[in-house]
C-alpha cells in the first residue's frame, strides 16, 4: 500500500520534472515570435509593427509583387503598449514606427539596430531640415516617416477672436467649448509653451505654473479626449480643440467650417520615424521596406491616403500646389521655427509630470 | 524597464506544487479505484491557479517591492500621499535650492496631497449610489416580471437580457452619442420647446452609464429568488387576513433577501471598480479609483506599475472584506450563490 503510494509520488515527480525541462526558457534561447499570421517570421518577410490605418495598405501589396517579400502586418495603438510588446518578443518585428521621444529612449537603452544607408539609397529625397533630427542626432537609427505638429482647431461659425494665441483656451467667452488633449505631455507642453517655458522643462516651479493654470481652465473644458476630439469637432460639439495637425486635416476635410492655427508662442513638432529593433531577425527586408516607402511616388502614395506631413521632399515636388498652397499640411518656416521637439524625459522626472497631472484630474 | 524575472527558487516552488498537486490526484485515482469527480475538477483548479491565484500573487508581488524589485512600502506610502514618489523623485539638491528661494513645498506643488484617497472614498460613494438607485428600479422591476398573472413578465426578462448581447463599451459609446449637446435626446428636448440640456460630460451622465450597464445584475439574481418561491405562501398570507401590503411585507421581503443580497454584491462590485464608462461619459473630467490604476498601468514610467499594483491591492481588499460581511447575510448562497 505505502509502496504503490510512493511509486506513484516518484511518477508524478518525474513528469513535473520532464514538463519543467519543457517548460522552463533555455539561457540564450530566444522567444519565439509572436505573429497573426501563418507564414514563417523568417525567410522571405518582413514583420512591420505600425499604428492602425498610418499606412496605405495597397503599398505593402505592391512591395510584395516588386520584390516577392511578404510583409506581416501588426498594429499597436499606444508608444506605451508598443515598447513592452518590442521588449517581450525579441526577434518579432522588424520595422517599428515609434513616436520621436520614444526612439529617444529606444536609443538610450540600445533597443535600435544601426541602418545600414547604402541599403536604403532613397534617404536622399529626404527634407534636409529633418535628417540628423534631436531624437539621434547623428541620424544612424531612424528615418522620418511622417511627421506635423500640434495646434487649435476652431469652428469659424463659433470664434470670433483671432486664434494667434494659446491664451484663447483661457477665454470666459468659450468656458465649455473647448476640448483639451488627454495626454500628459501635450497638454502639459502647450500649457508650458503659453507660460513661454520650454514643452521639456523640468523645473518644479514651472511645471506648478502650467498645473495651477490647467486647474484655472477645468471648469471651462467641456471634455478631455484624444481620438474623439476630431469627430466631435465635425459634429460641431465644441468651438475650440487641441489638436494634432493630421487629425486638423481630416475634420477639416469633413466640415468647411474649421480651421487649424499653431500659436504664436510656439507649439510641438513631431516626426514618426521607422526604426529597426536590434533584435531584428530580418533587417536586410526592413531596410529594403524603408528604401521603397522613401521613393516619391510611393511616399506620395501614402501622403496623400494618411495625409500628414511629408518628410519626403521629392514627393512633395510631385504632389504640386496641392500640398505646398495647404498651411495646415505645410506650415511655413517661421511657425516651425517656432515649436520645439519633445525630449524623453527619465521615469524619475516623469513622476513629477505624473503627479501634477494627477493634480489636474482631480480638481473639481 | 526592468523585466520581471522569476527567482530560480520560484520554479523549484512552482514545481513542488505541481508534483503536490499530481500526487494528490494519483492518490484519488488510487483510492476511488478510477476517475472521480475530483479528477474532473482538476483542469478547473488549474485554470483559476493559473489566472486568478497566480496573477494575485504577482500585484501583491509588485506592491510590497519597486521596479528593482526590492521589497518596500513606497507604494503604499504613496497611496497615503500621492506626492510621495514625486518629492522622492526630485533631487534632494535641487529641492533645497528651491527652499531656499523662499518656496514652500505648497508653492512647488508638492506638499501632502490625498488624491488616491479622496478618490477612492468619491468611487465607493460613486458605488454606492449607483446600487441603492439599481436596487429602488431594479426590485420592482424584477417583482413585476415574476407576478404570475402579468402575461408580459417573461417578454421583459427577455429586453433585459437583449442589451447585454451587445458590449457594454459599444452601449455606453452610442450612449455617449444620445447624450451630446447635438446628439438625439437633445434634438427631441428643443423640438418639444424644452431645449438644449448638458446632458454629457457631467457627474450625472457617469452615474447614469453605471446604472443602466449595471441593472440587470440587481434585476435577475431578484428576479431568479421570487420566480422560484412558492406562490402558495402567499396565498397562505392572503387566506389567512393579510392585504396585499402585508404579504409583501411579511412574506415576500424576507424570503427574497439571498436575492437581493446576491444583487447588491454583483452591482457593487463593478461599480466600485468602474472606468473607462467614466472617461467616455464624464469627458475625462470625472475619475474613478479605476480609472486612477488603468492611469499607473498605462503609464511610460515604470514606477507606477508597482505603485497601481498597490491601489489594486487596497481596493481588493476592500471588496473581499464587503464581500465577508454580506455572505453572513446570504449564508446559504440561495440568490445565485455568488457572494
Amino acid at each position: 500500500m505505502k509502496k504503490k503510494g510512493l511509486i506513484i509520488a516518484l511518477v508524478a515527480l518525474i513528469a513535473v520534472a520532464a514538463i519543467l525541462i519543457f517548460v522552463l526558457p533555455k539561457k540564450g534561447a530566444e522567444t519565439p515570435a509572436t505573429s497573426t499570421e501563418q507564414v514563417p517570421a523568417t525567410g522571405k518577410v518582413v514583420n512591420v509593427y505600425n499604428w492602425y490605418d498610418y499606412m496605405d495598405e495597397e503599398v505593402f501589396d505592391l512591395f510584395e509583387q516588386e520584390t516577392g517579400i511578404h510583409v506581416n502586418r501588426m498594429y499597436f495603438t499606444t508608444n506605451e503598449d508598443m515598447m513592452v510588446q518590442v521588449r517581450v518578443s525579441p526577434g518579432a518585428y522588424d520595422l517599428v514606427f515609434p513616436s520621436d521621444y520614444c526612439v529617444e529612449r529606444m536609443i538610450r537603452e540600445n533597443m535600435l539596430a544601426e541602418i545600414n544607408f547604402d541599403n536604403v539609397p532613397n534617404f536622399s529625397n529626404i527634407s534636409k531640415d529633418l535628417v540628423n533630427p534631436d531624437y539621434d542626432p547623428e541620424n544612424k537609427y531612424s528615418v522620418p516617416f511622417m511627421w506635423g505638429t500640434v495646434g487649435i482647431l476652431y469652428n469659424t461659425k463659433l470664434v470670433s477672436d483671432p486664434v494667434d494665441s494659446w491664451g484663447i483656451l483661457w477665454n470666459e467667452k468659450y468656458a465649455d467649448n473647448i476640448f483639451m488633449l488627454d495626454s500628459i505631455r501635450d497638454t502639459m507642453g502647450v500649457t508650458l509653451k503659453y507660460l513661454g517655458y520650454s514643452m521639456n522643462t523640468r523645473e518644479v516651479p514651472e511645471l506648478k505654473a502650467a498645473t495651477d493654470k490647467l486647474i484655472e481652465q477645468k471648469p471651462m473644458v467641456k471634455a478631455y479626449y484624444v481620438d474623439e476630439t476630431k469627430d466631435k469637432m465635425v459634429a460641431g460639439e465644441a468651438a475650440l480643440a487641441v489638436v494634432y495637425s493630421g487629425d486638423a486635416l481630416y475634420a477639416m476635410e469633413k466640415n468647411e467650417d474649421l480651421a487649424y492655427a499653431v500659436p504664436k508662442e510656439g507649439s510641438n513638432v513631431w516626426i514618426d520615424p521607422m526604426v529597426i529593433p536590434a533584435t531584428a531577425k530580418n533587417k536586410e527586408n526592413a531596410e529594403k521596406l524603408i528604401n521603397f516607402l522613401c521613393r516619391p511616388d510611393i511616399a506620395k502614395k501614402n501622403c496623400e491616403y494618411i495625409w500628414y506631413s511629408s518628410p519626403n521632399a521629392a514627393a512633395i515636388e510631385l504632389m504640386g500646389e496641392d500640398y505646398t498652397e495647404n498651411t495646415t499640411i505645410n506650415p511655413s518656416p517661421d511657425v516651425i521655427q517656432r515649436c520645439e521637439f519633445f525630449h524623453d524625459i527619465p521615469d524619475d522626472k516623469l513622476t513629477i509630470y505624473n503627479s501634477f497631472w494627477g493634480q489636474v484630474k482631480n480638481a473639481k | 524597464m526592468t523585466d520581471f524575472q522569476v527567482p530560480v527558487w520560484g520554479y523549484w516552488v512552482m514545481g513542488a506544487g505541481l508534483a503536490a498537486f499530481l500526487t494528490l490526484v494519483g492518490m484519488y485515482v488510487k483510492k476511488n479505484r478510477g476517475f472521480k469527480r475530483p479528477l474532473f475538477a482538476s483542469p478547473y483548479v488549474l485554470w483559476l491557479a493559473l489566472f486568478t491565484v497566480i496573477p494575485c500573487l504577482l500585484v501583491a508581488y509588485f506592491s510590497f517591492t519597486d521596479p528593482a524589485g526590492n521589497f518596500t512600502l513606497d507604494n503604499f506610502k504613496n497611496f497615503w500621499d500621492s506626492n510621495y514618489n514625486a518629492r522622492k523623485a526630485i533631487d534632494p539638491k535641487e529641492l533645497e535650492s528651491y527652499l531656499a528661494m523662499g518656496l514652500s513645498l505648497e508653492d512647488l506643488g508638492l506638499a501632502r496631497n490625498a488624491i488616491n484617497i479622496d478618490t477612492l472614498v468619491f468611487s465607493l460613494w460613486m458605488a454606492f449610489l449607483c446600487t441603492a438607485i439599481c436596487l429602488l428600479l431594479g426590485y420592482p422591476a424584477a417583482h413585476i416580471m415574476a407576478d404570475r398573472e402579468f402575461k408580459l413578465g417573461p417578454t421583459l426578462v427577455i429586453l433585459f437580457i437583449v442589451p447585454m448581447w451587445m458590449n457594454f463599451l459599444l452601449r455606453t459609446i452610442a450612449m455617449m452619442s444620445l447624450l451630446e449637446d447635438n446628439g438625439l435626446i437633445n434634438n427631441v428636448l428643443e423640438m418639444m420647446g424644452v431645449g438644449r440640456q448638458k446632458l454629457l460630460n457631467n457627474l450625472a451622465a457617469v452615474q447614469l452609464g453605471m446604472v443602466y450597464n449595471f441593472l440587470p445584475f440587481m434585476v435577475f439574481p431578484i428576479y431568479n429568488v421570487l420566480n422560484k418561491m412558492d406562490y402558495k405562501l402567499s396565498e397562505a398570507a392572503m387566506d389567512l387576513g393579510c392585504d396585499k401590503w402585508h404579504t409583501f411585507y411579511k412574506v415576500t421581503l424576507p424570503l427574497s433577501v439571498p436575492g437581493v443580497v446576491s444583487g447588491i454584491t454583483m452591482v457593487f462590485m463593478p461599480a466600485v471598480t468602474t472606468f473607462y464608462i467614466s472617461r467616455l461619459l464624464g469627458g475625462g473630467k470625472v475619475q474613478l479609483f479605476g480609472d486612477l490604476i488603468e492611469a499607473k498601468f498605462l503609464s511610460t514610467s515604470l514606477n507606477e506599475w508597482n505603485v497601481g499594483s498597490a491601489l489594486s491591492l487596497i481596493m481588493m481588499i476592500l471588496i473581499l472584506a464587503s464581500l465577508g460581511l454580506l455572505r453572513k447575510a446570504d449564508p446559504e448562497g440561495e440568490g445565485g450563490g455568488i457572494v
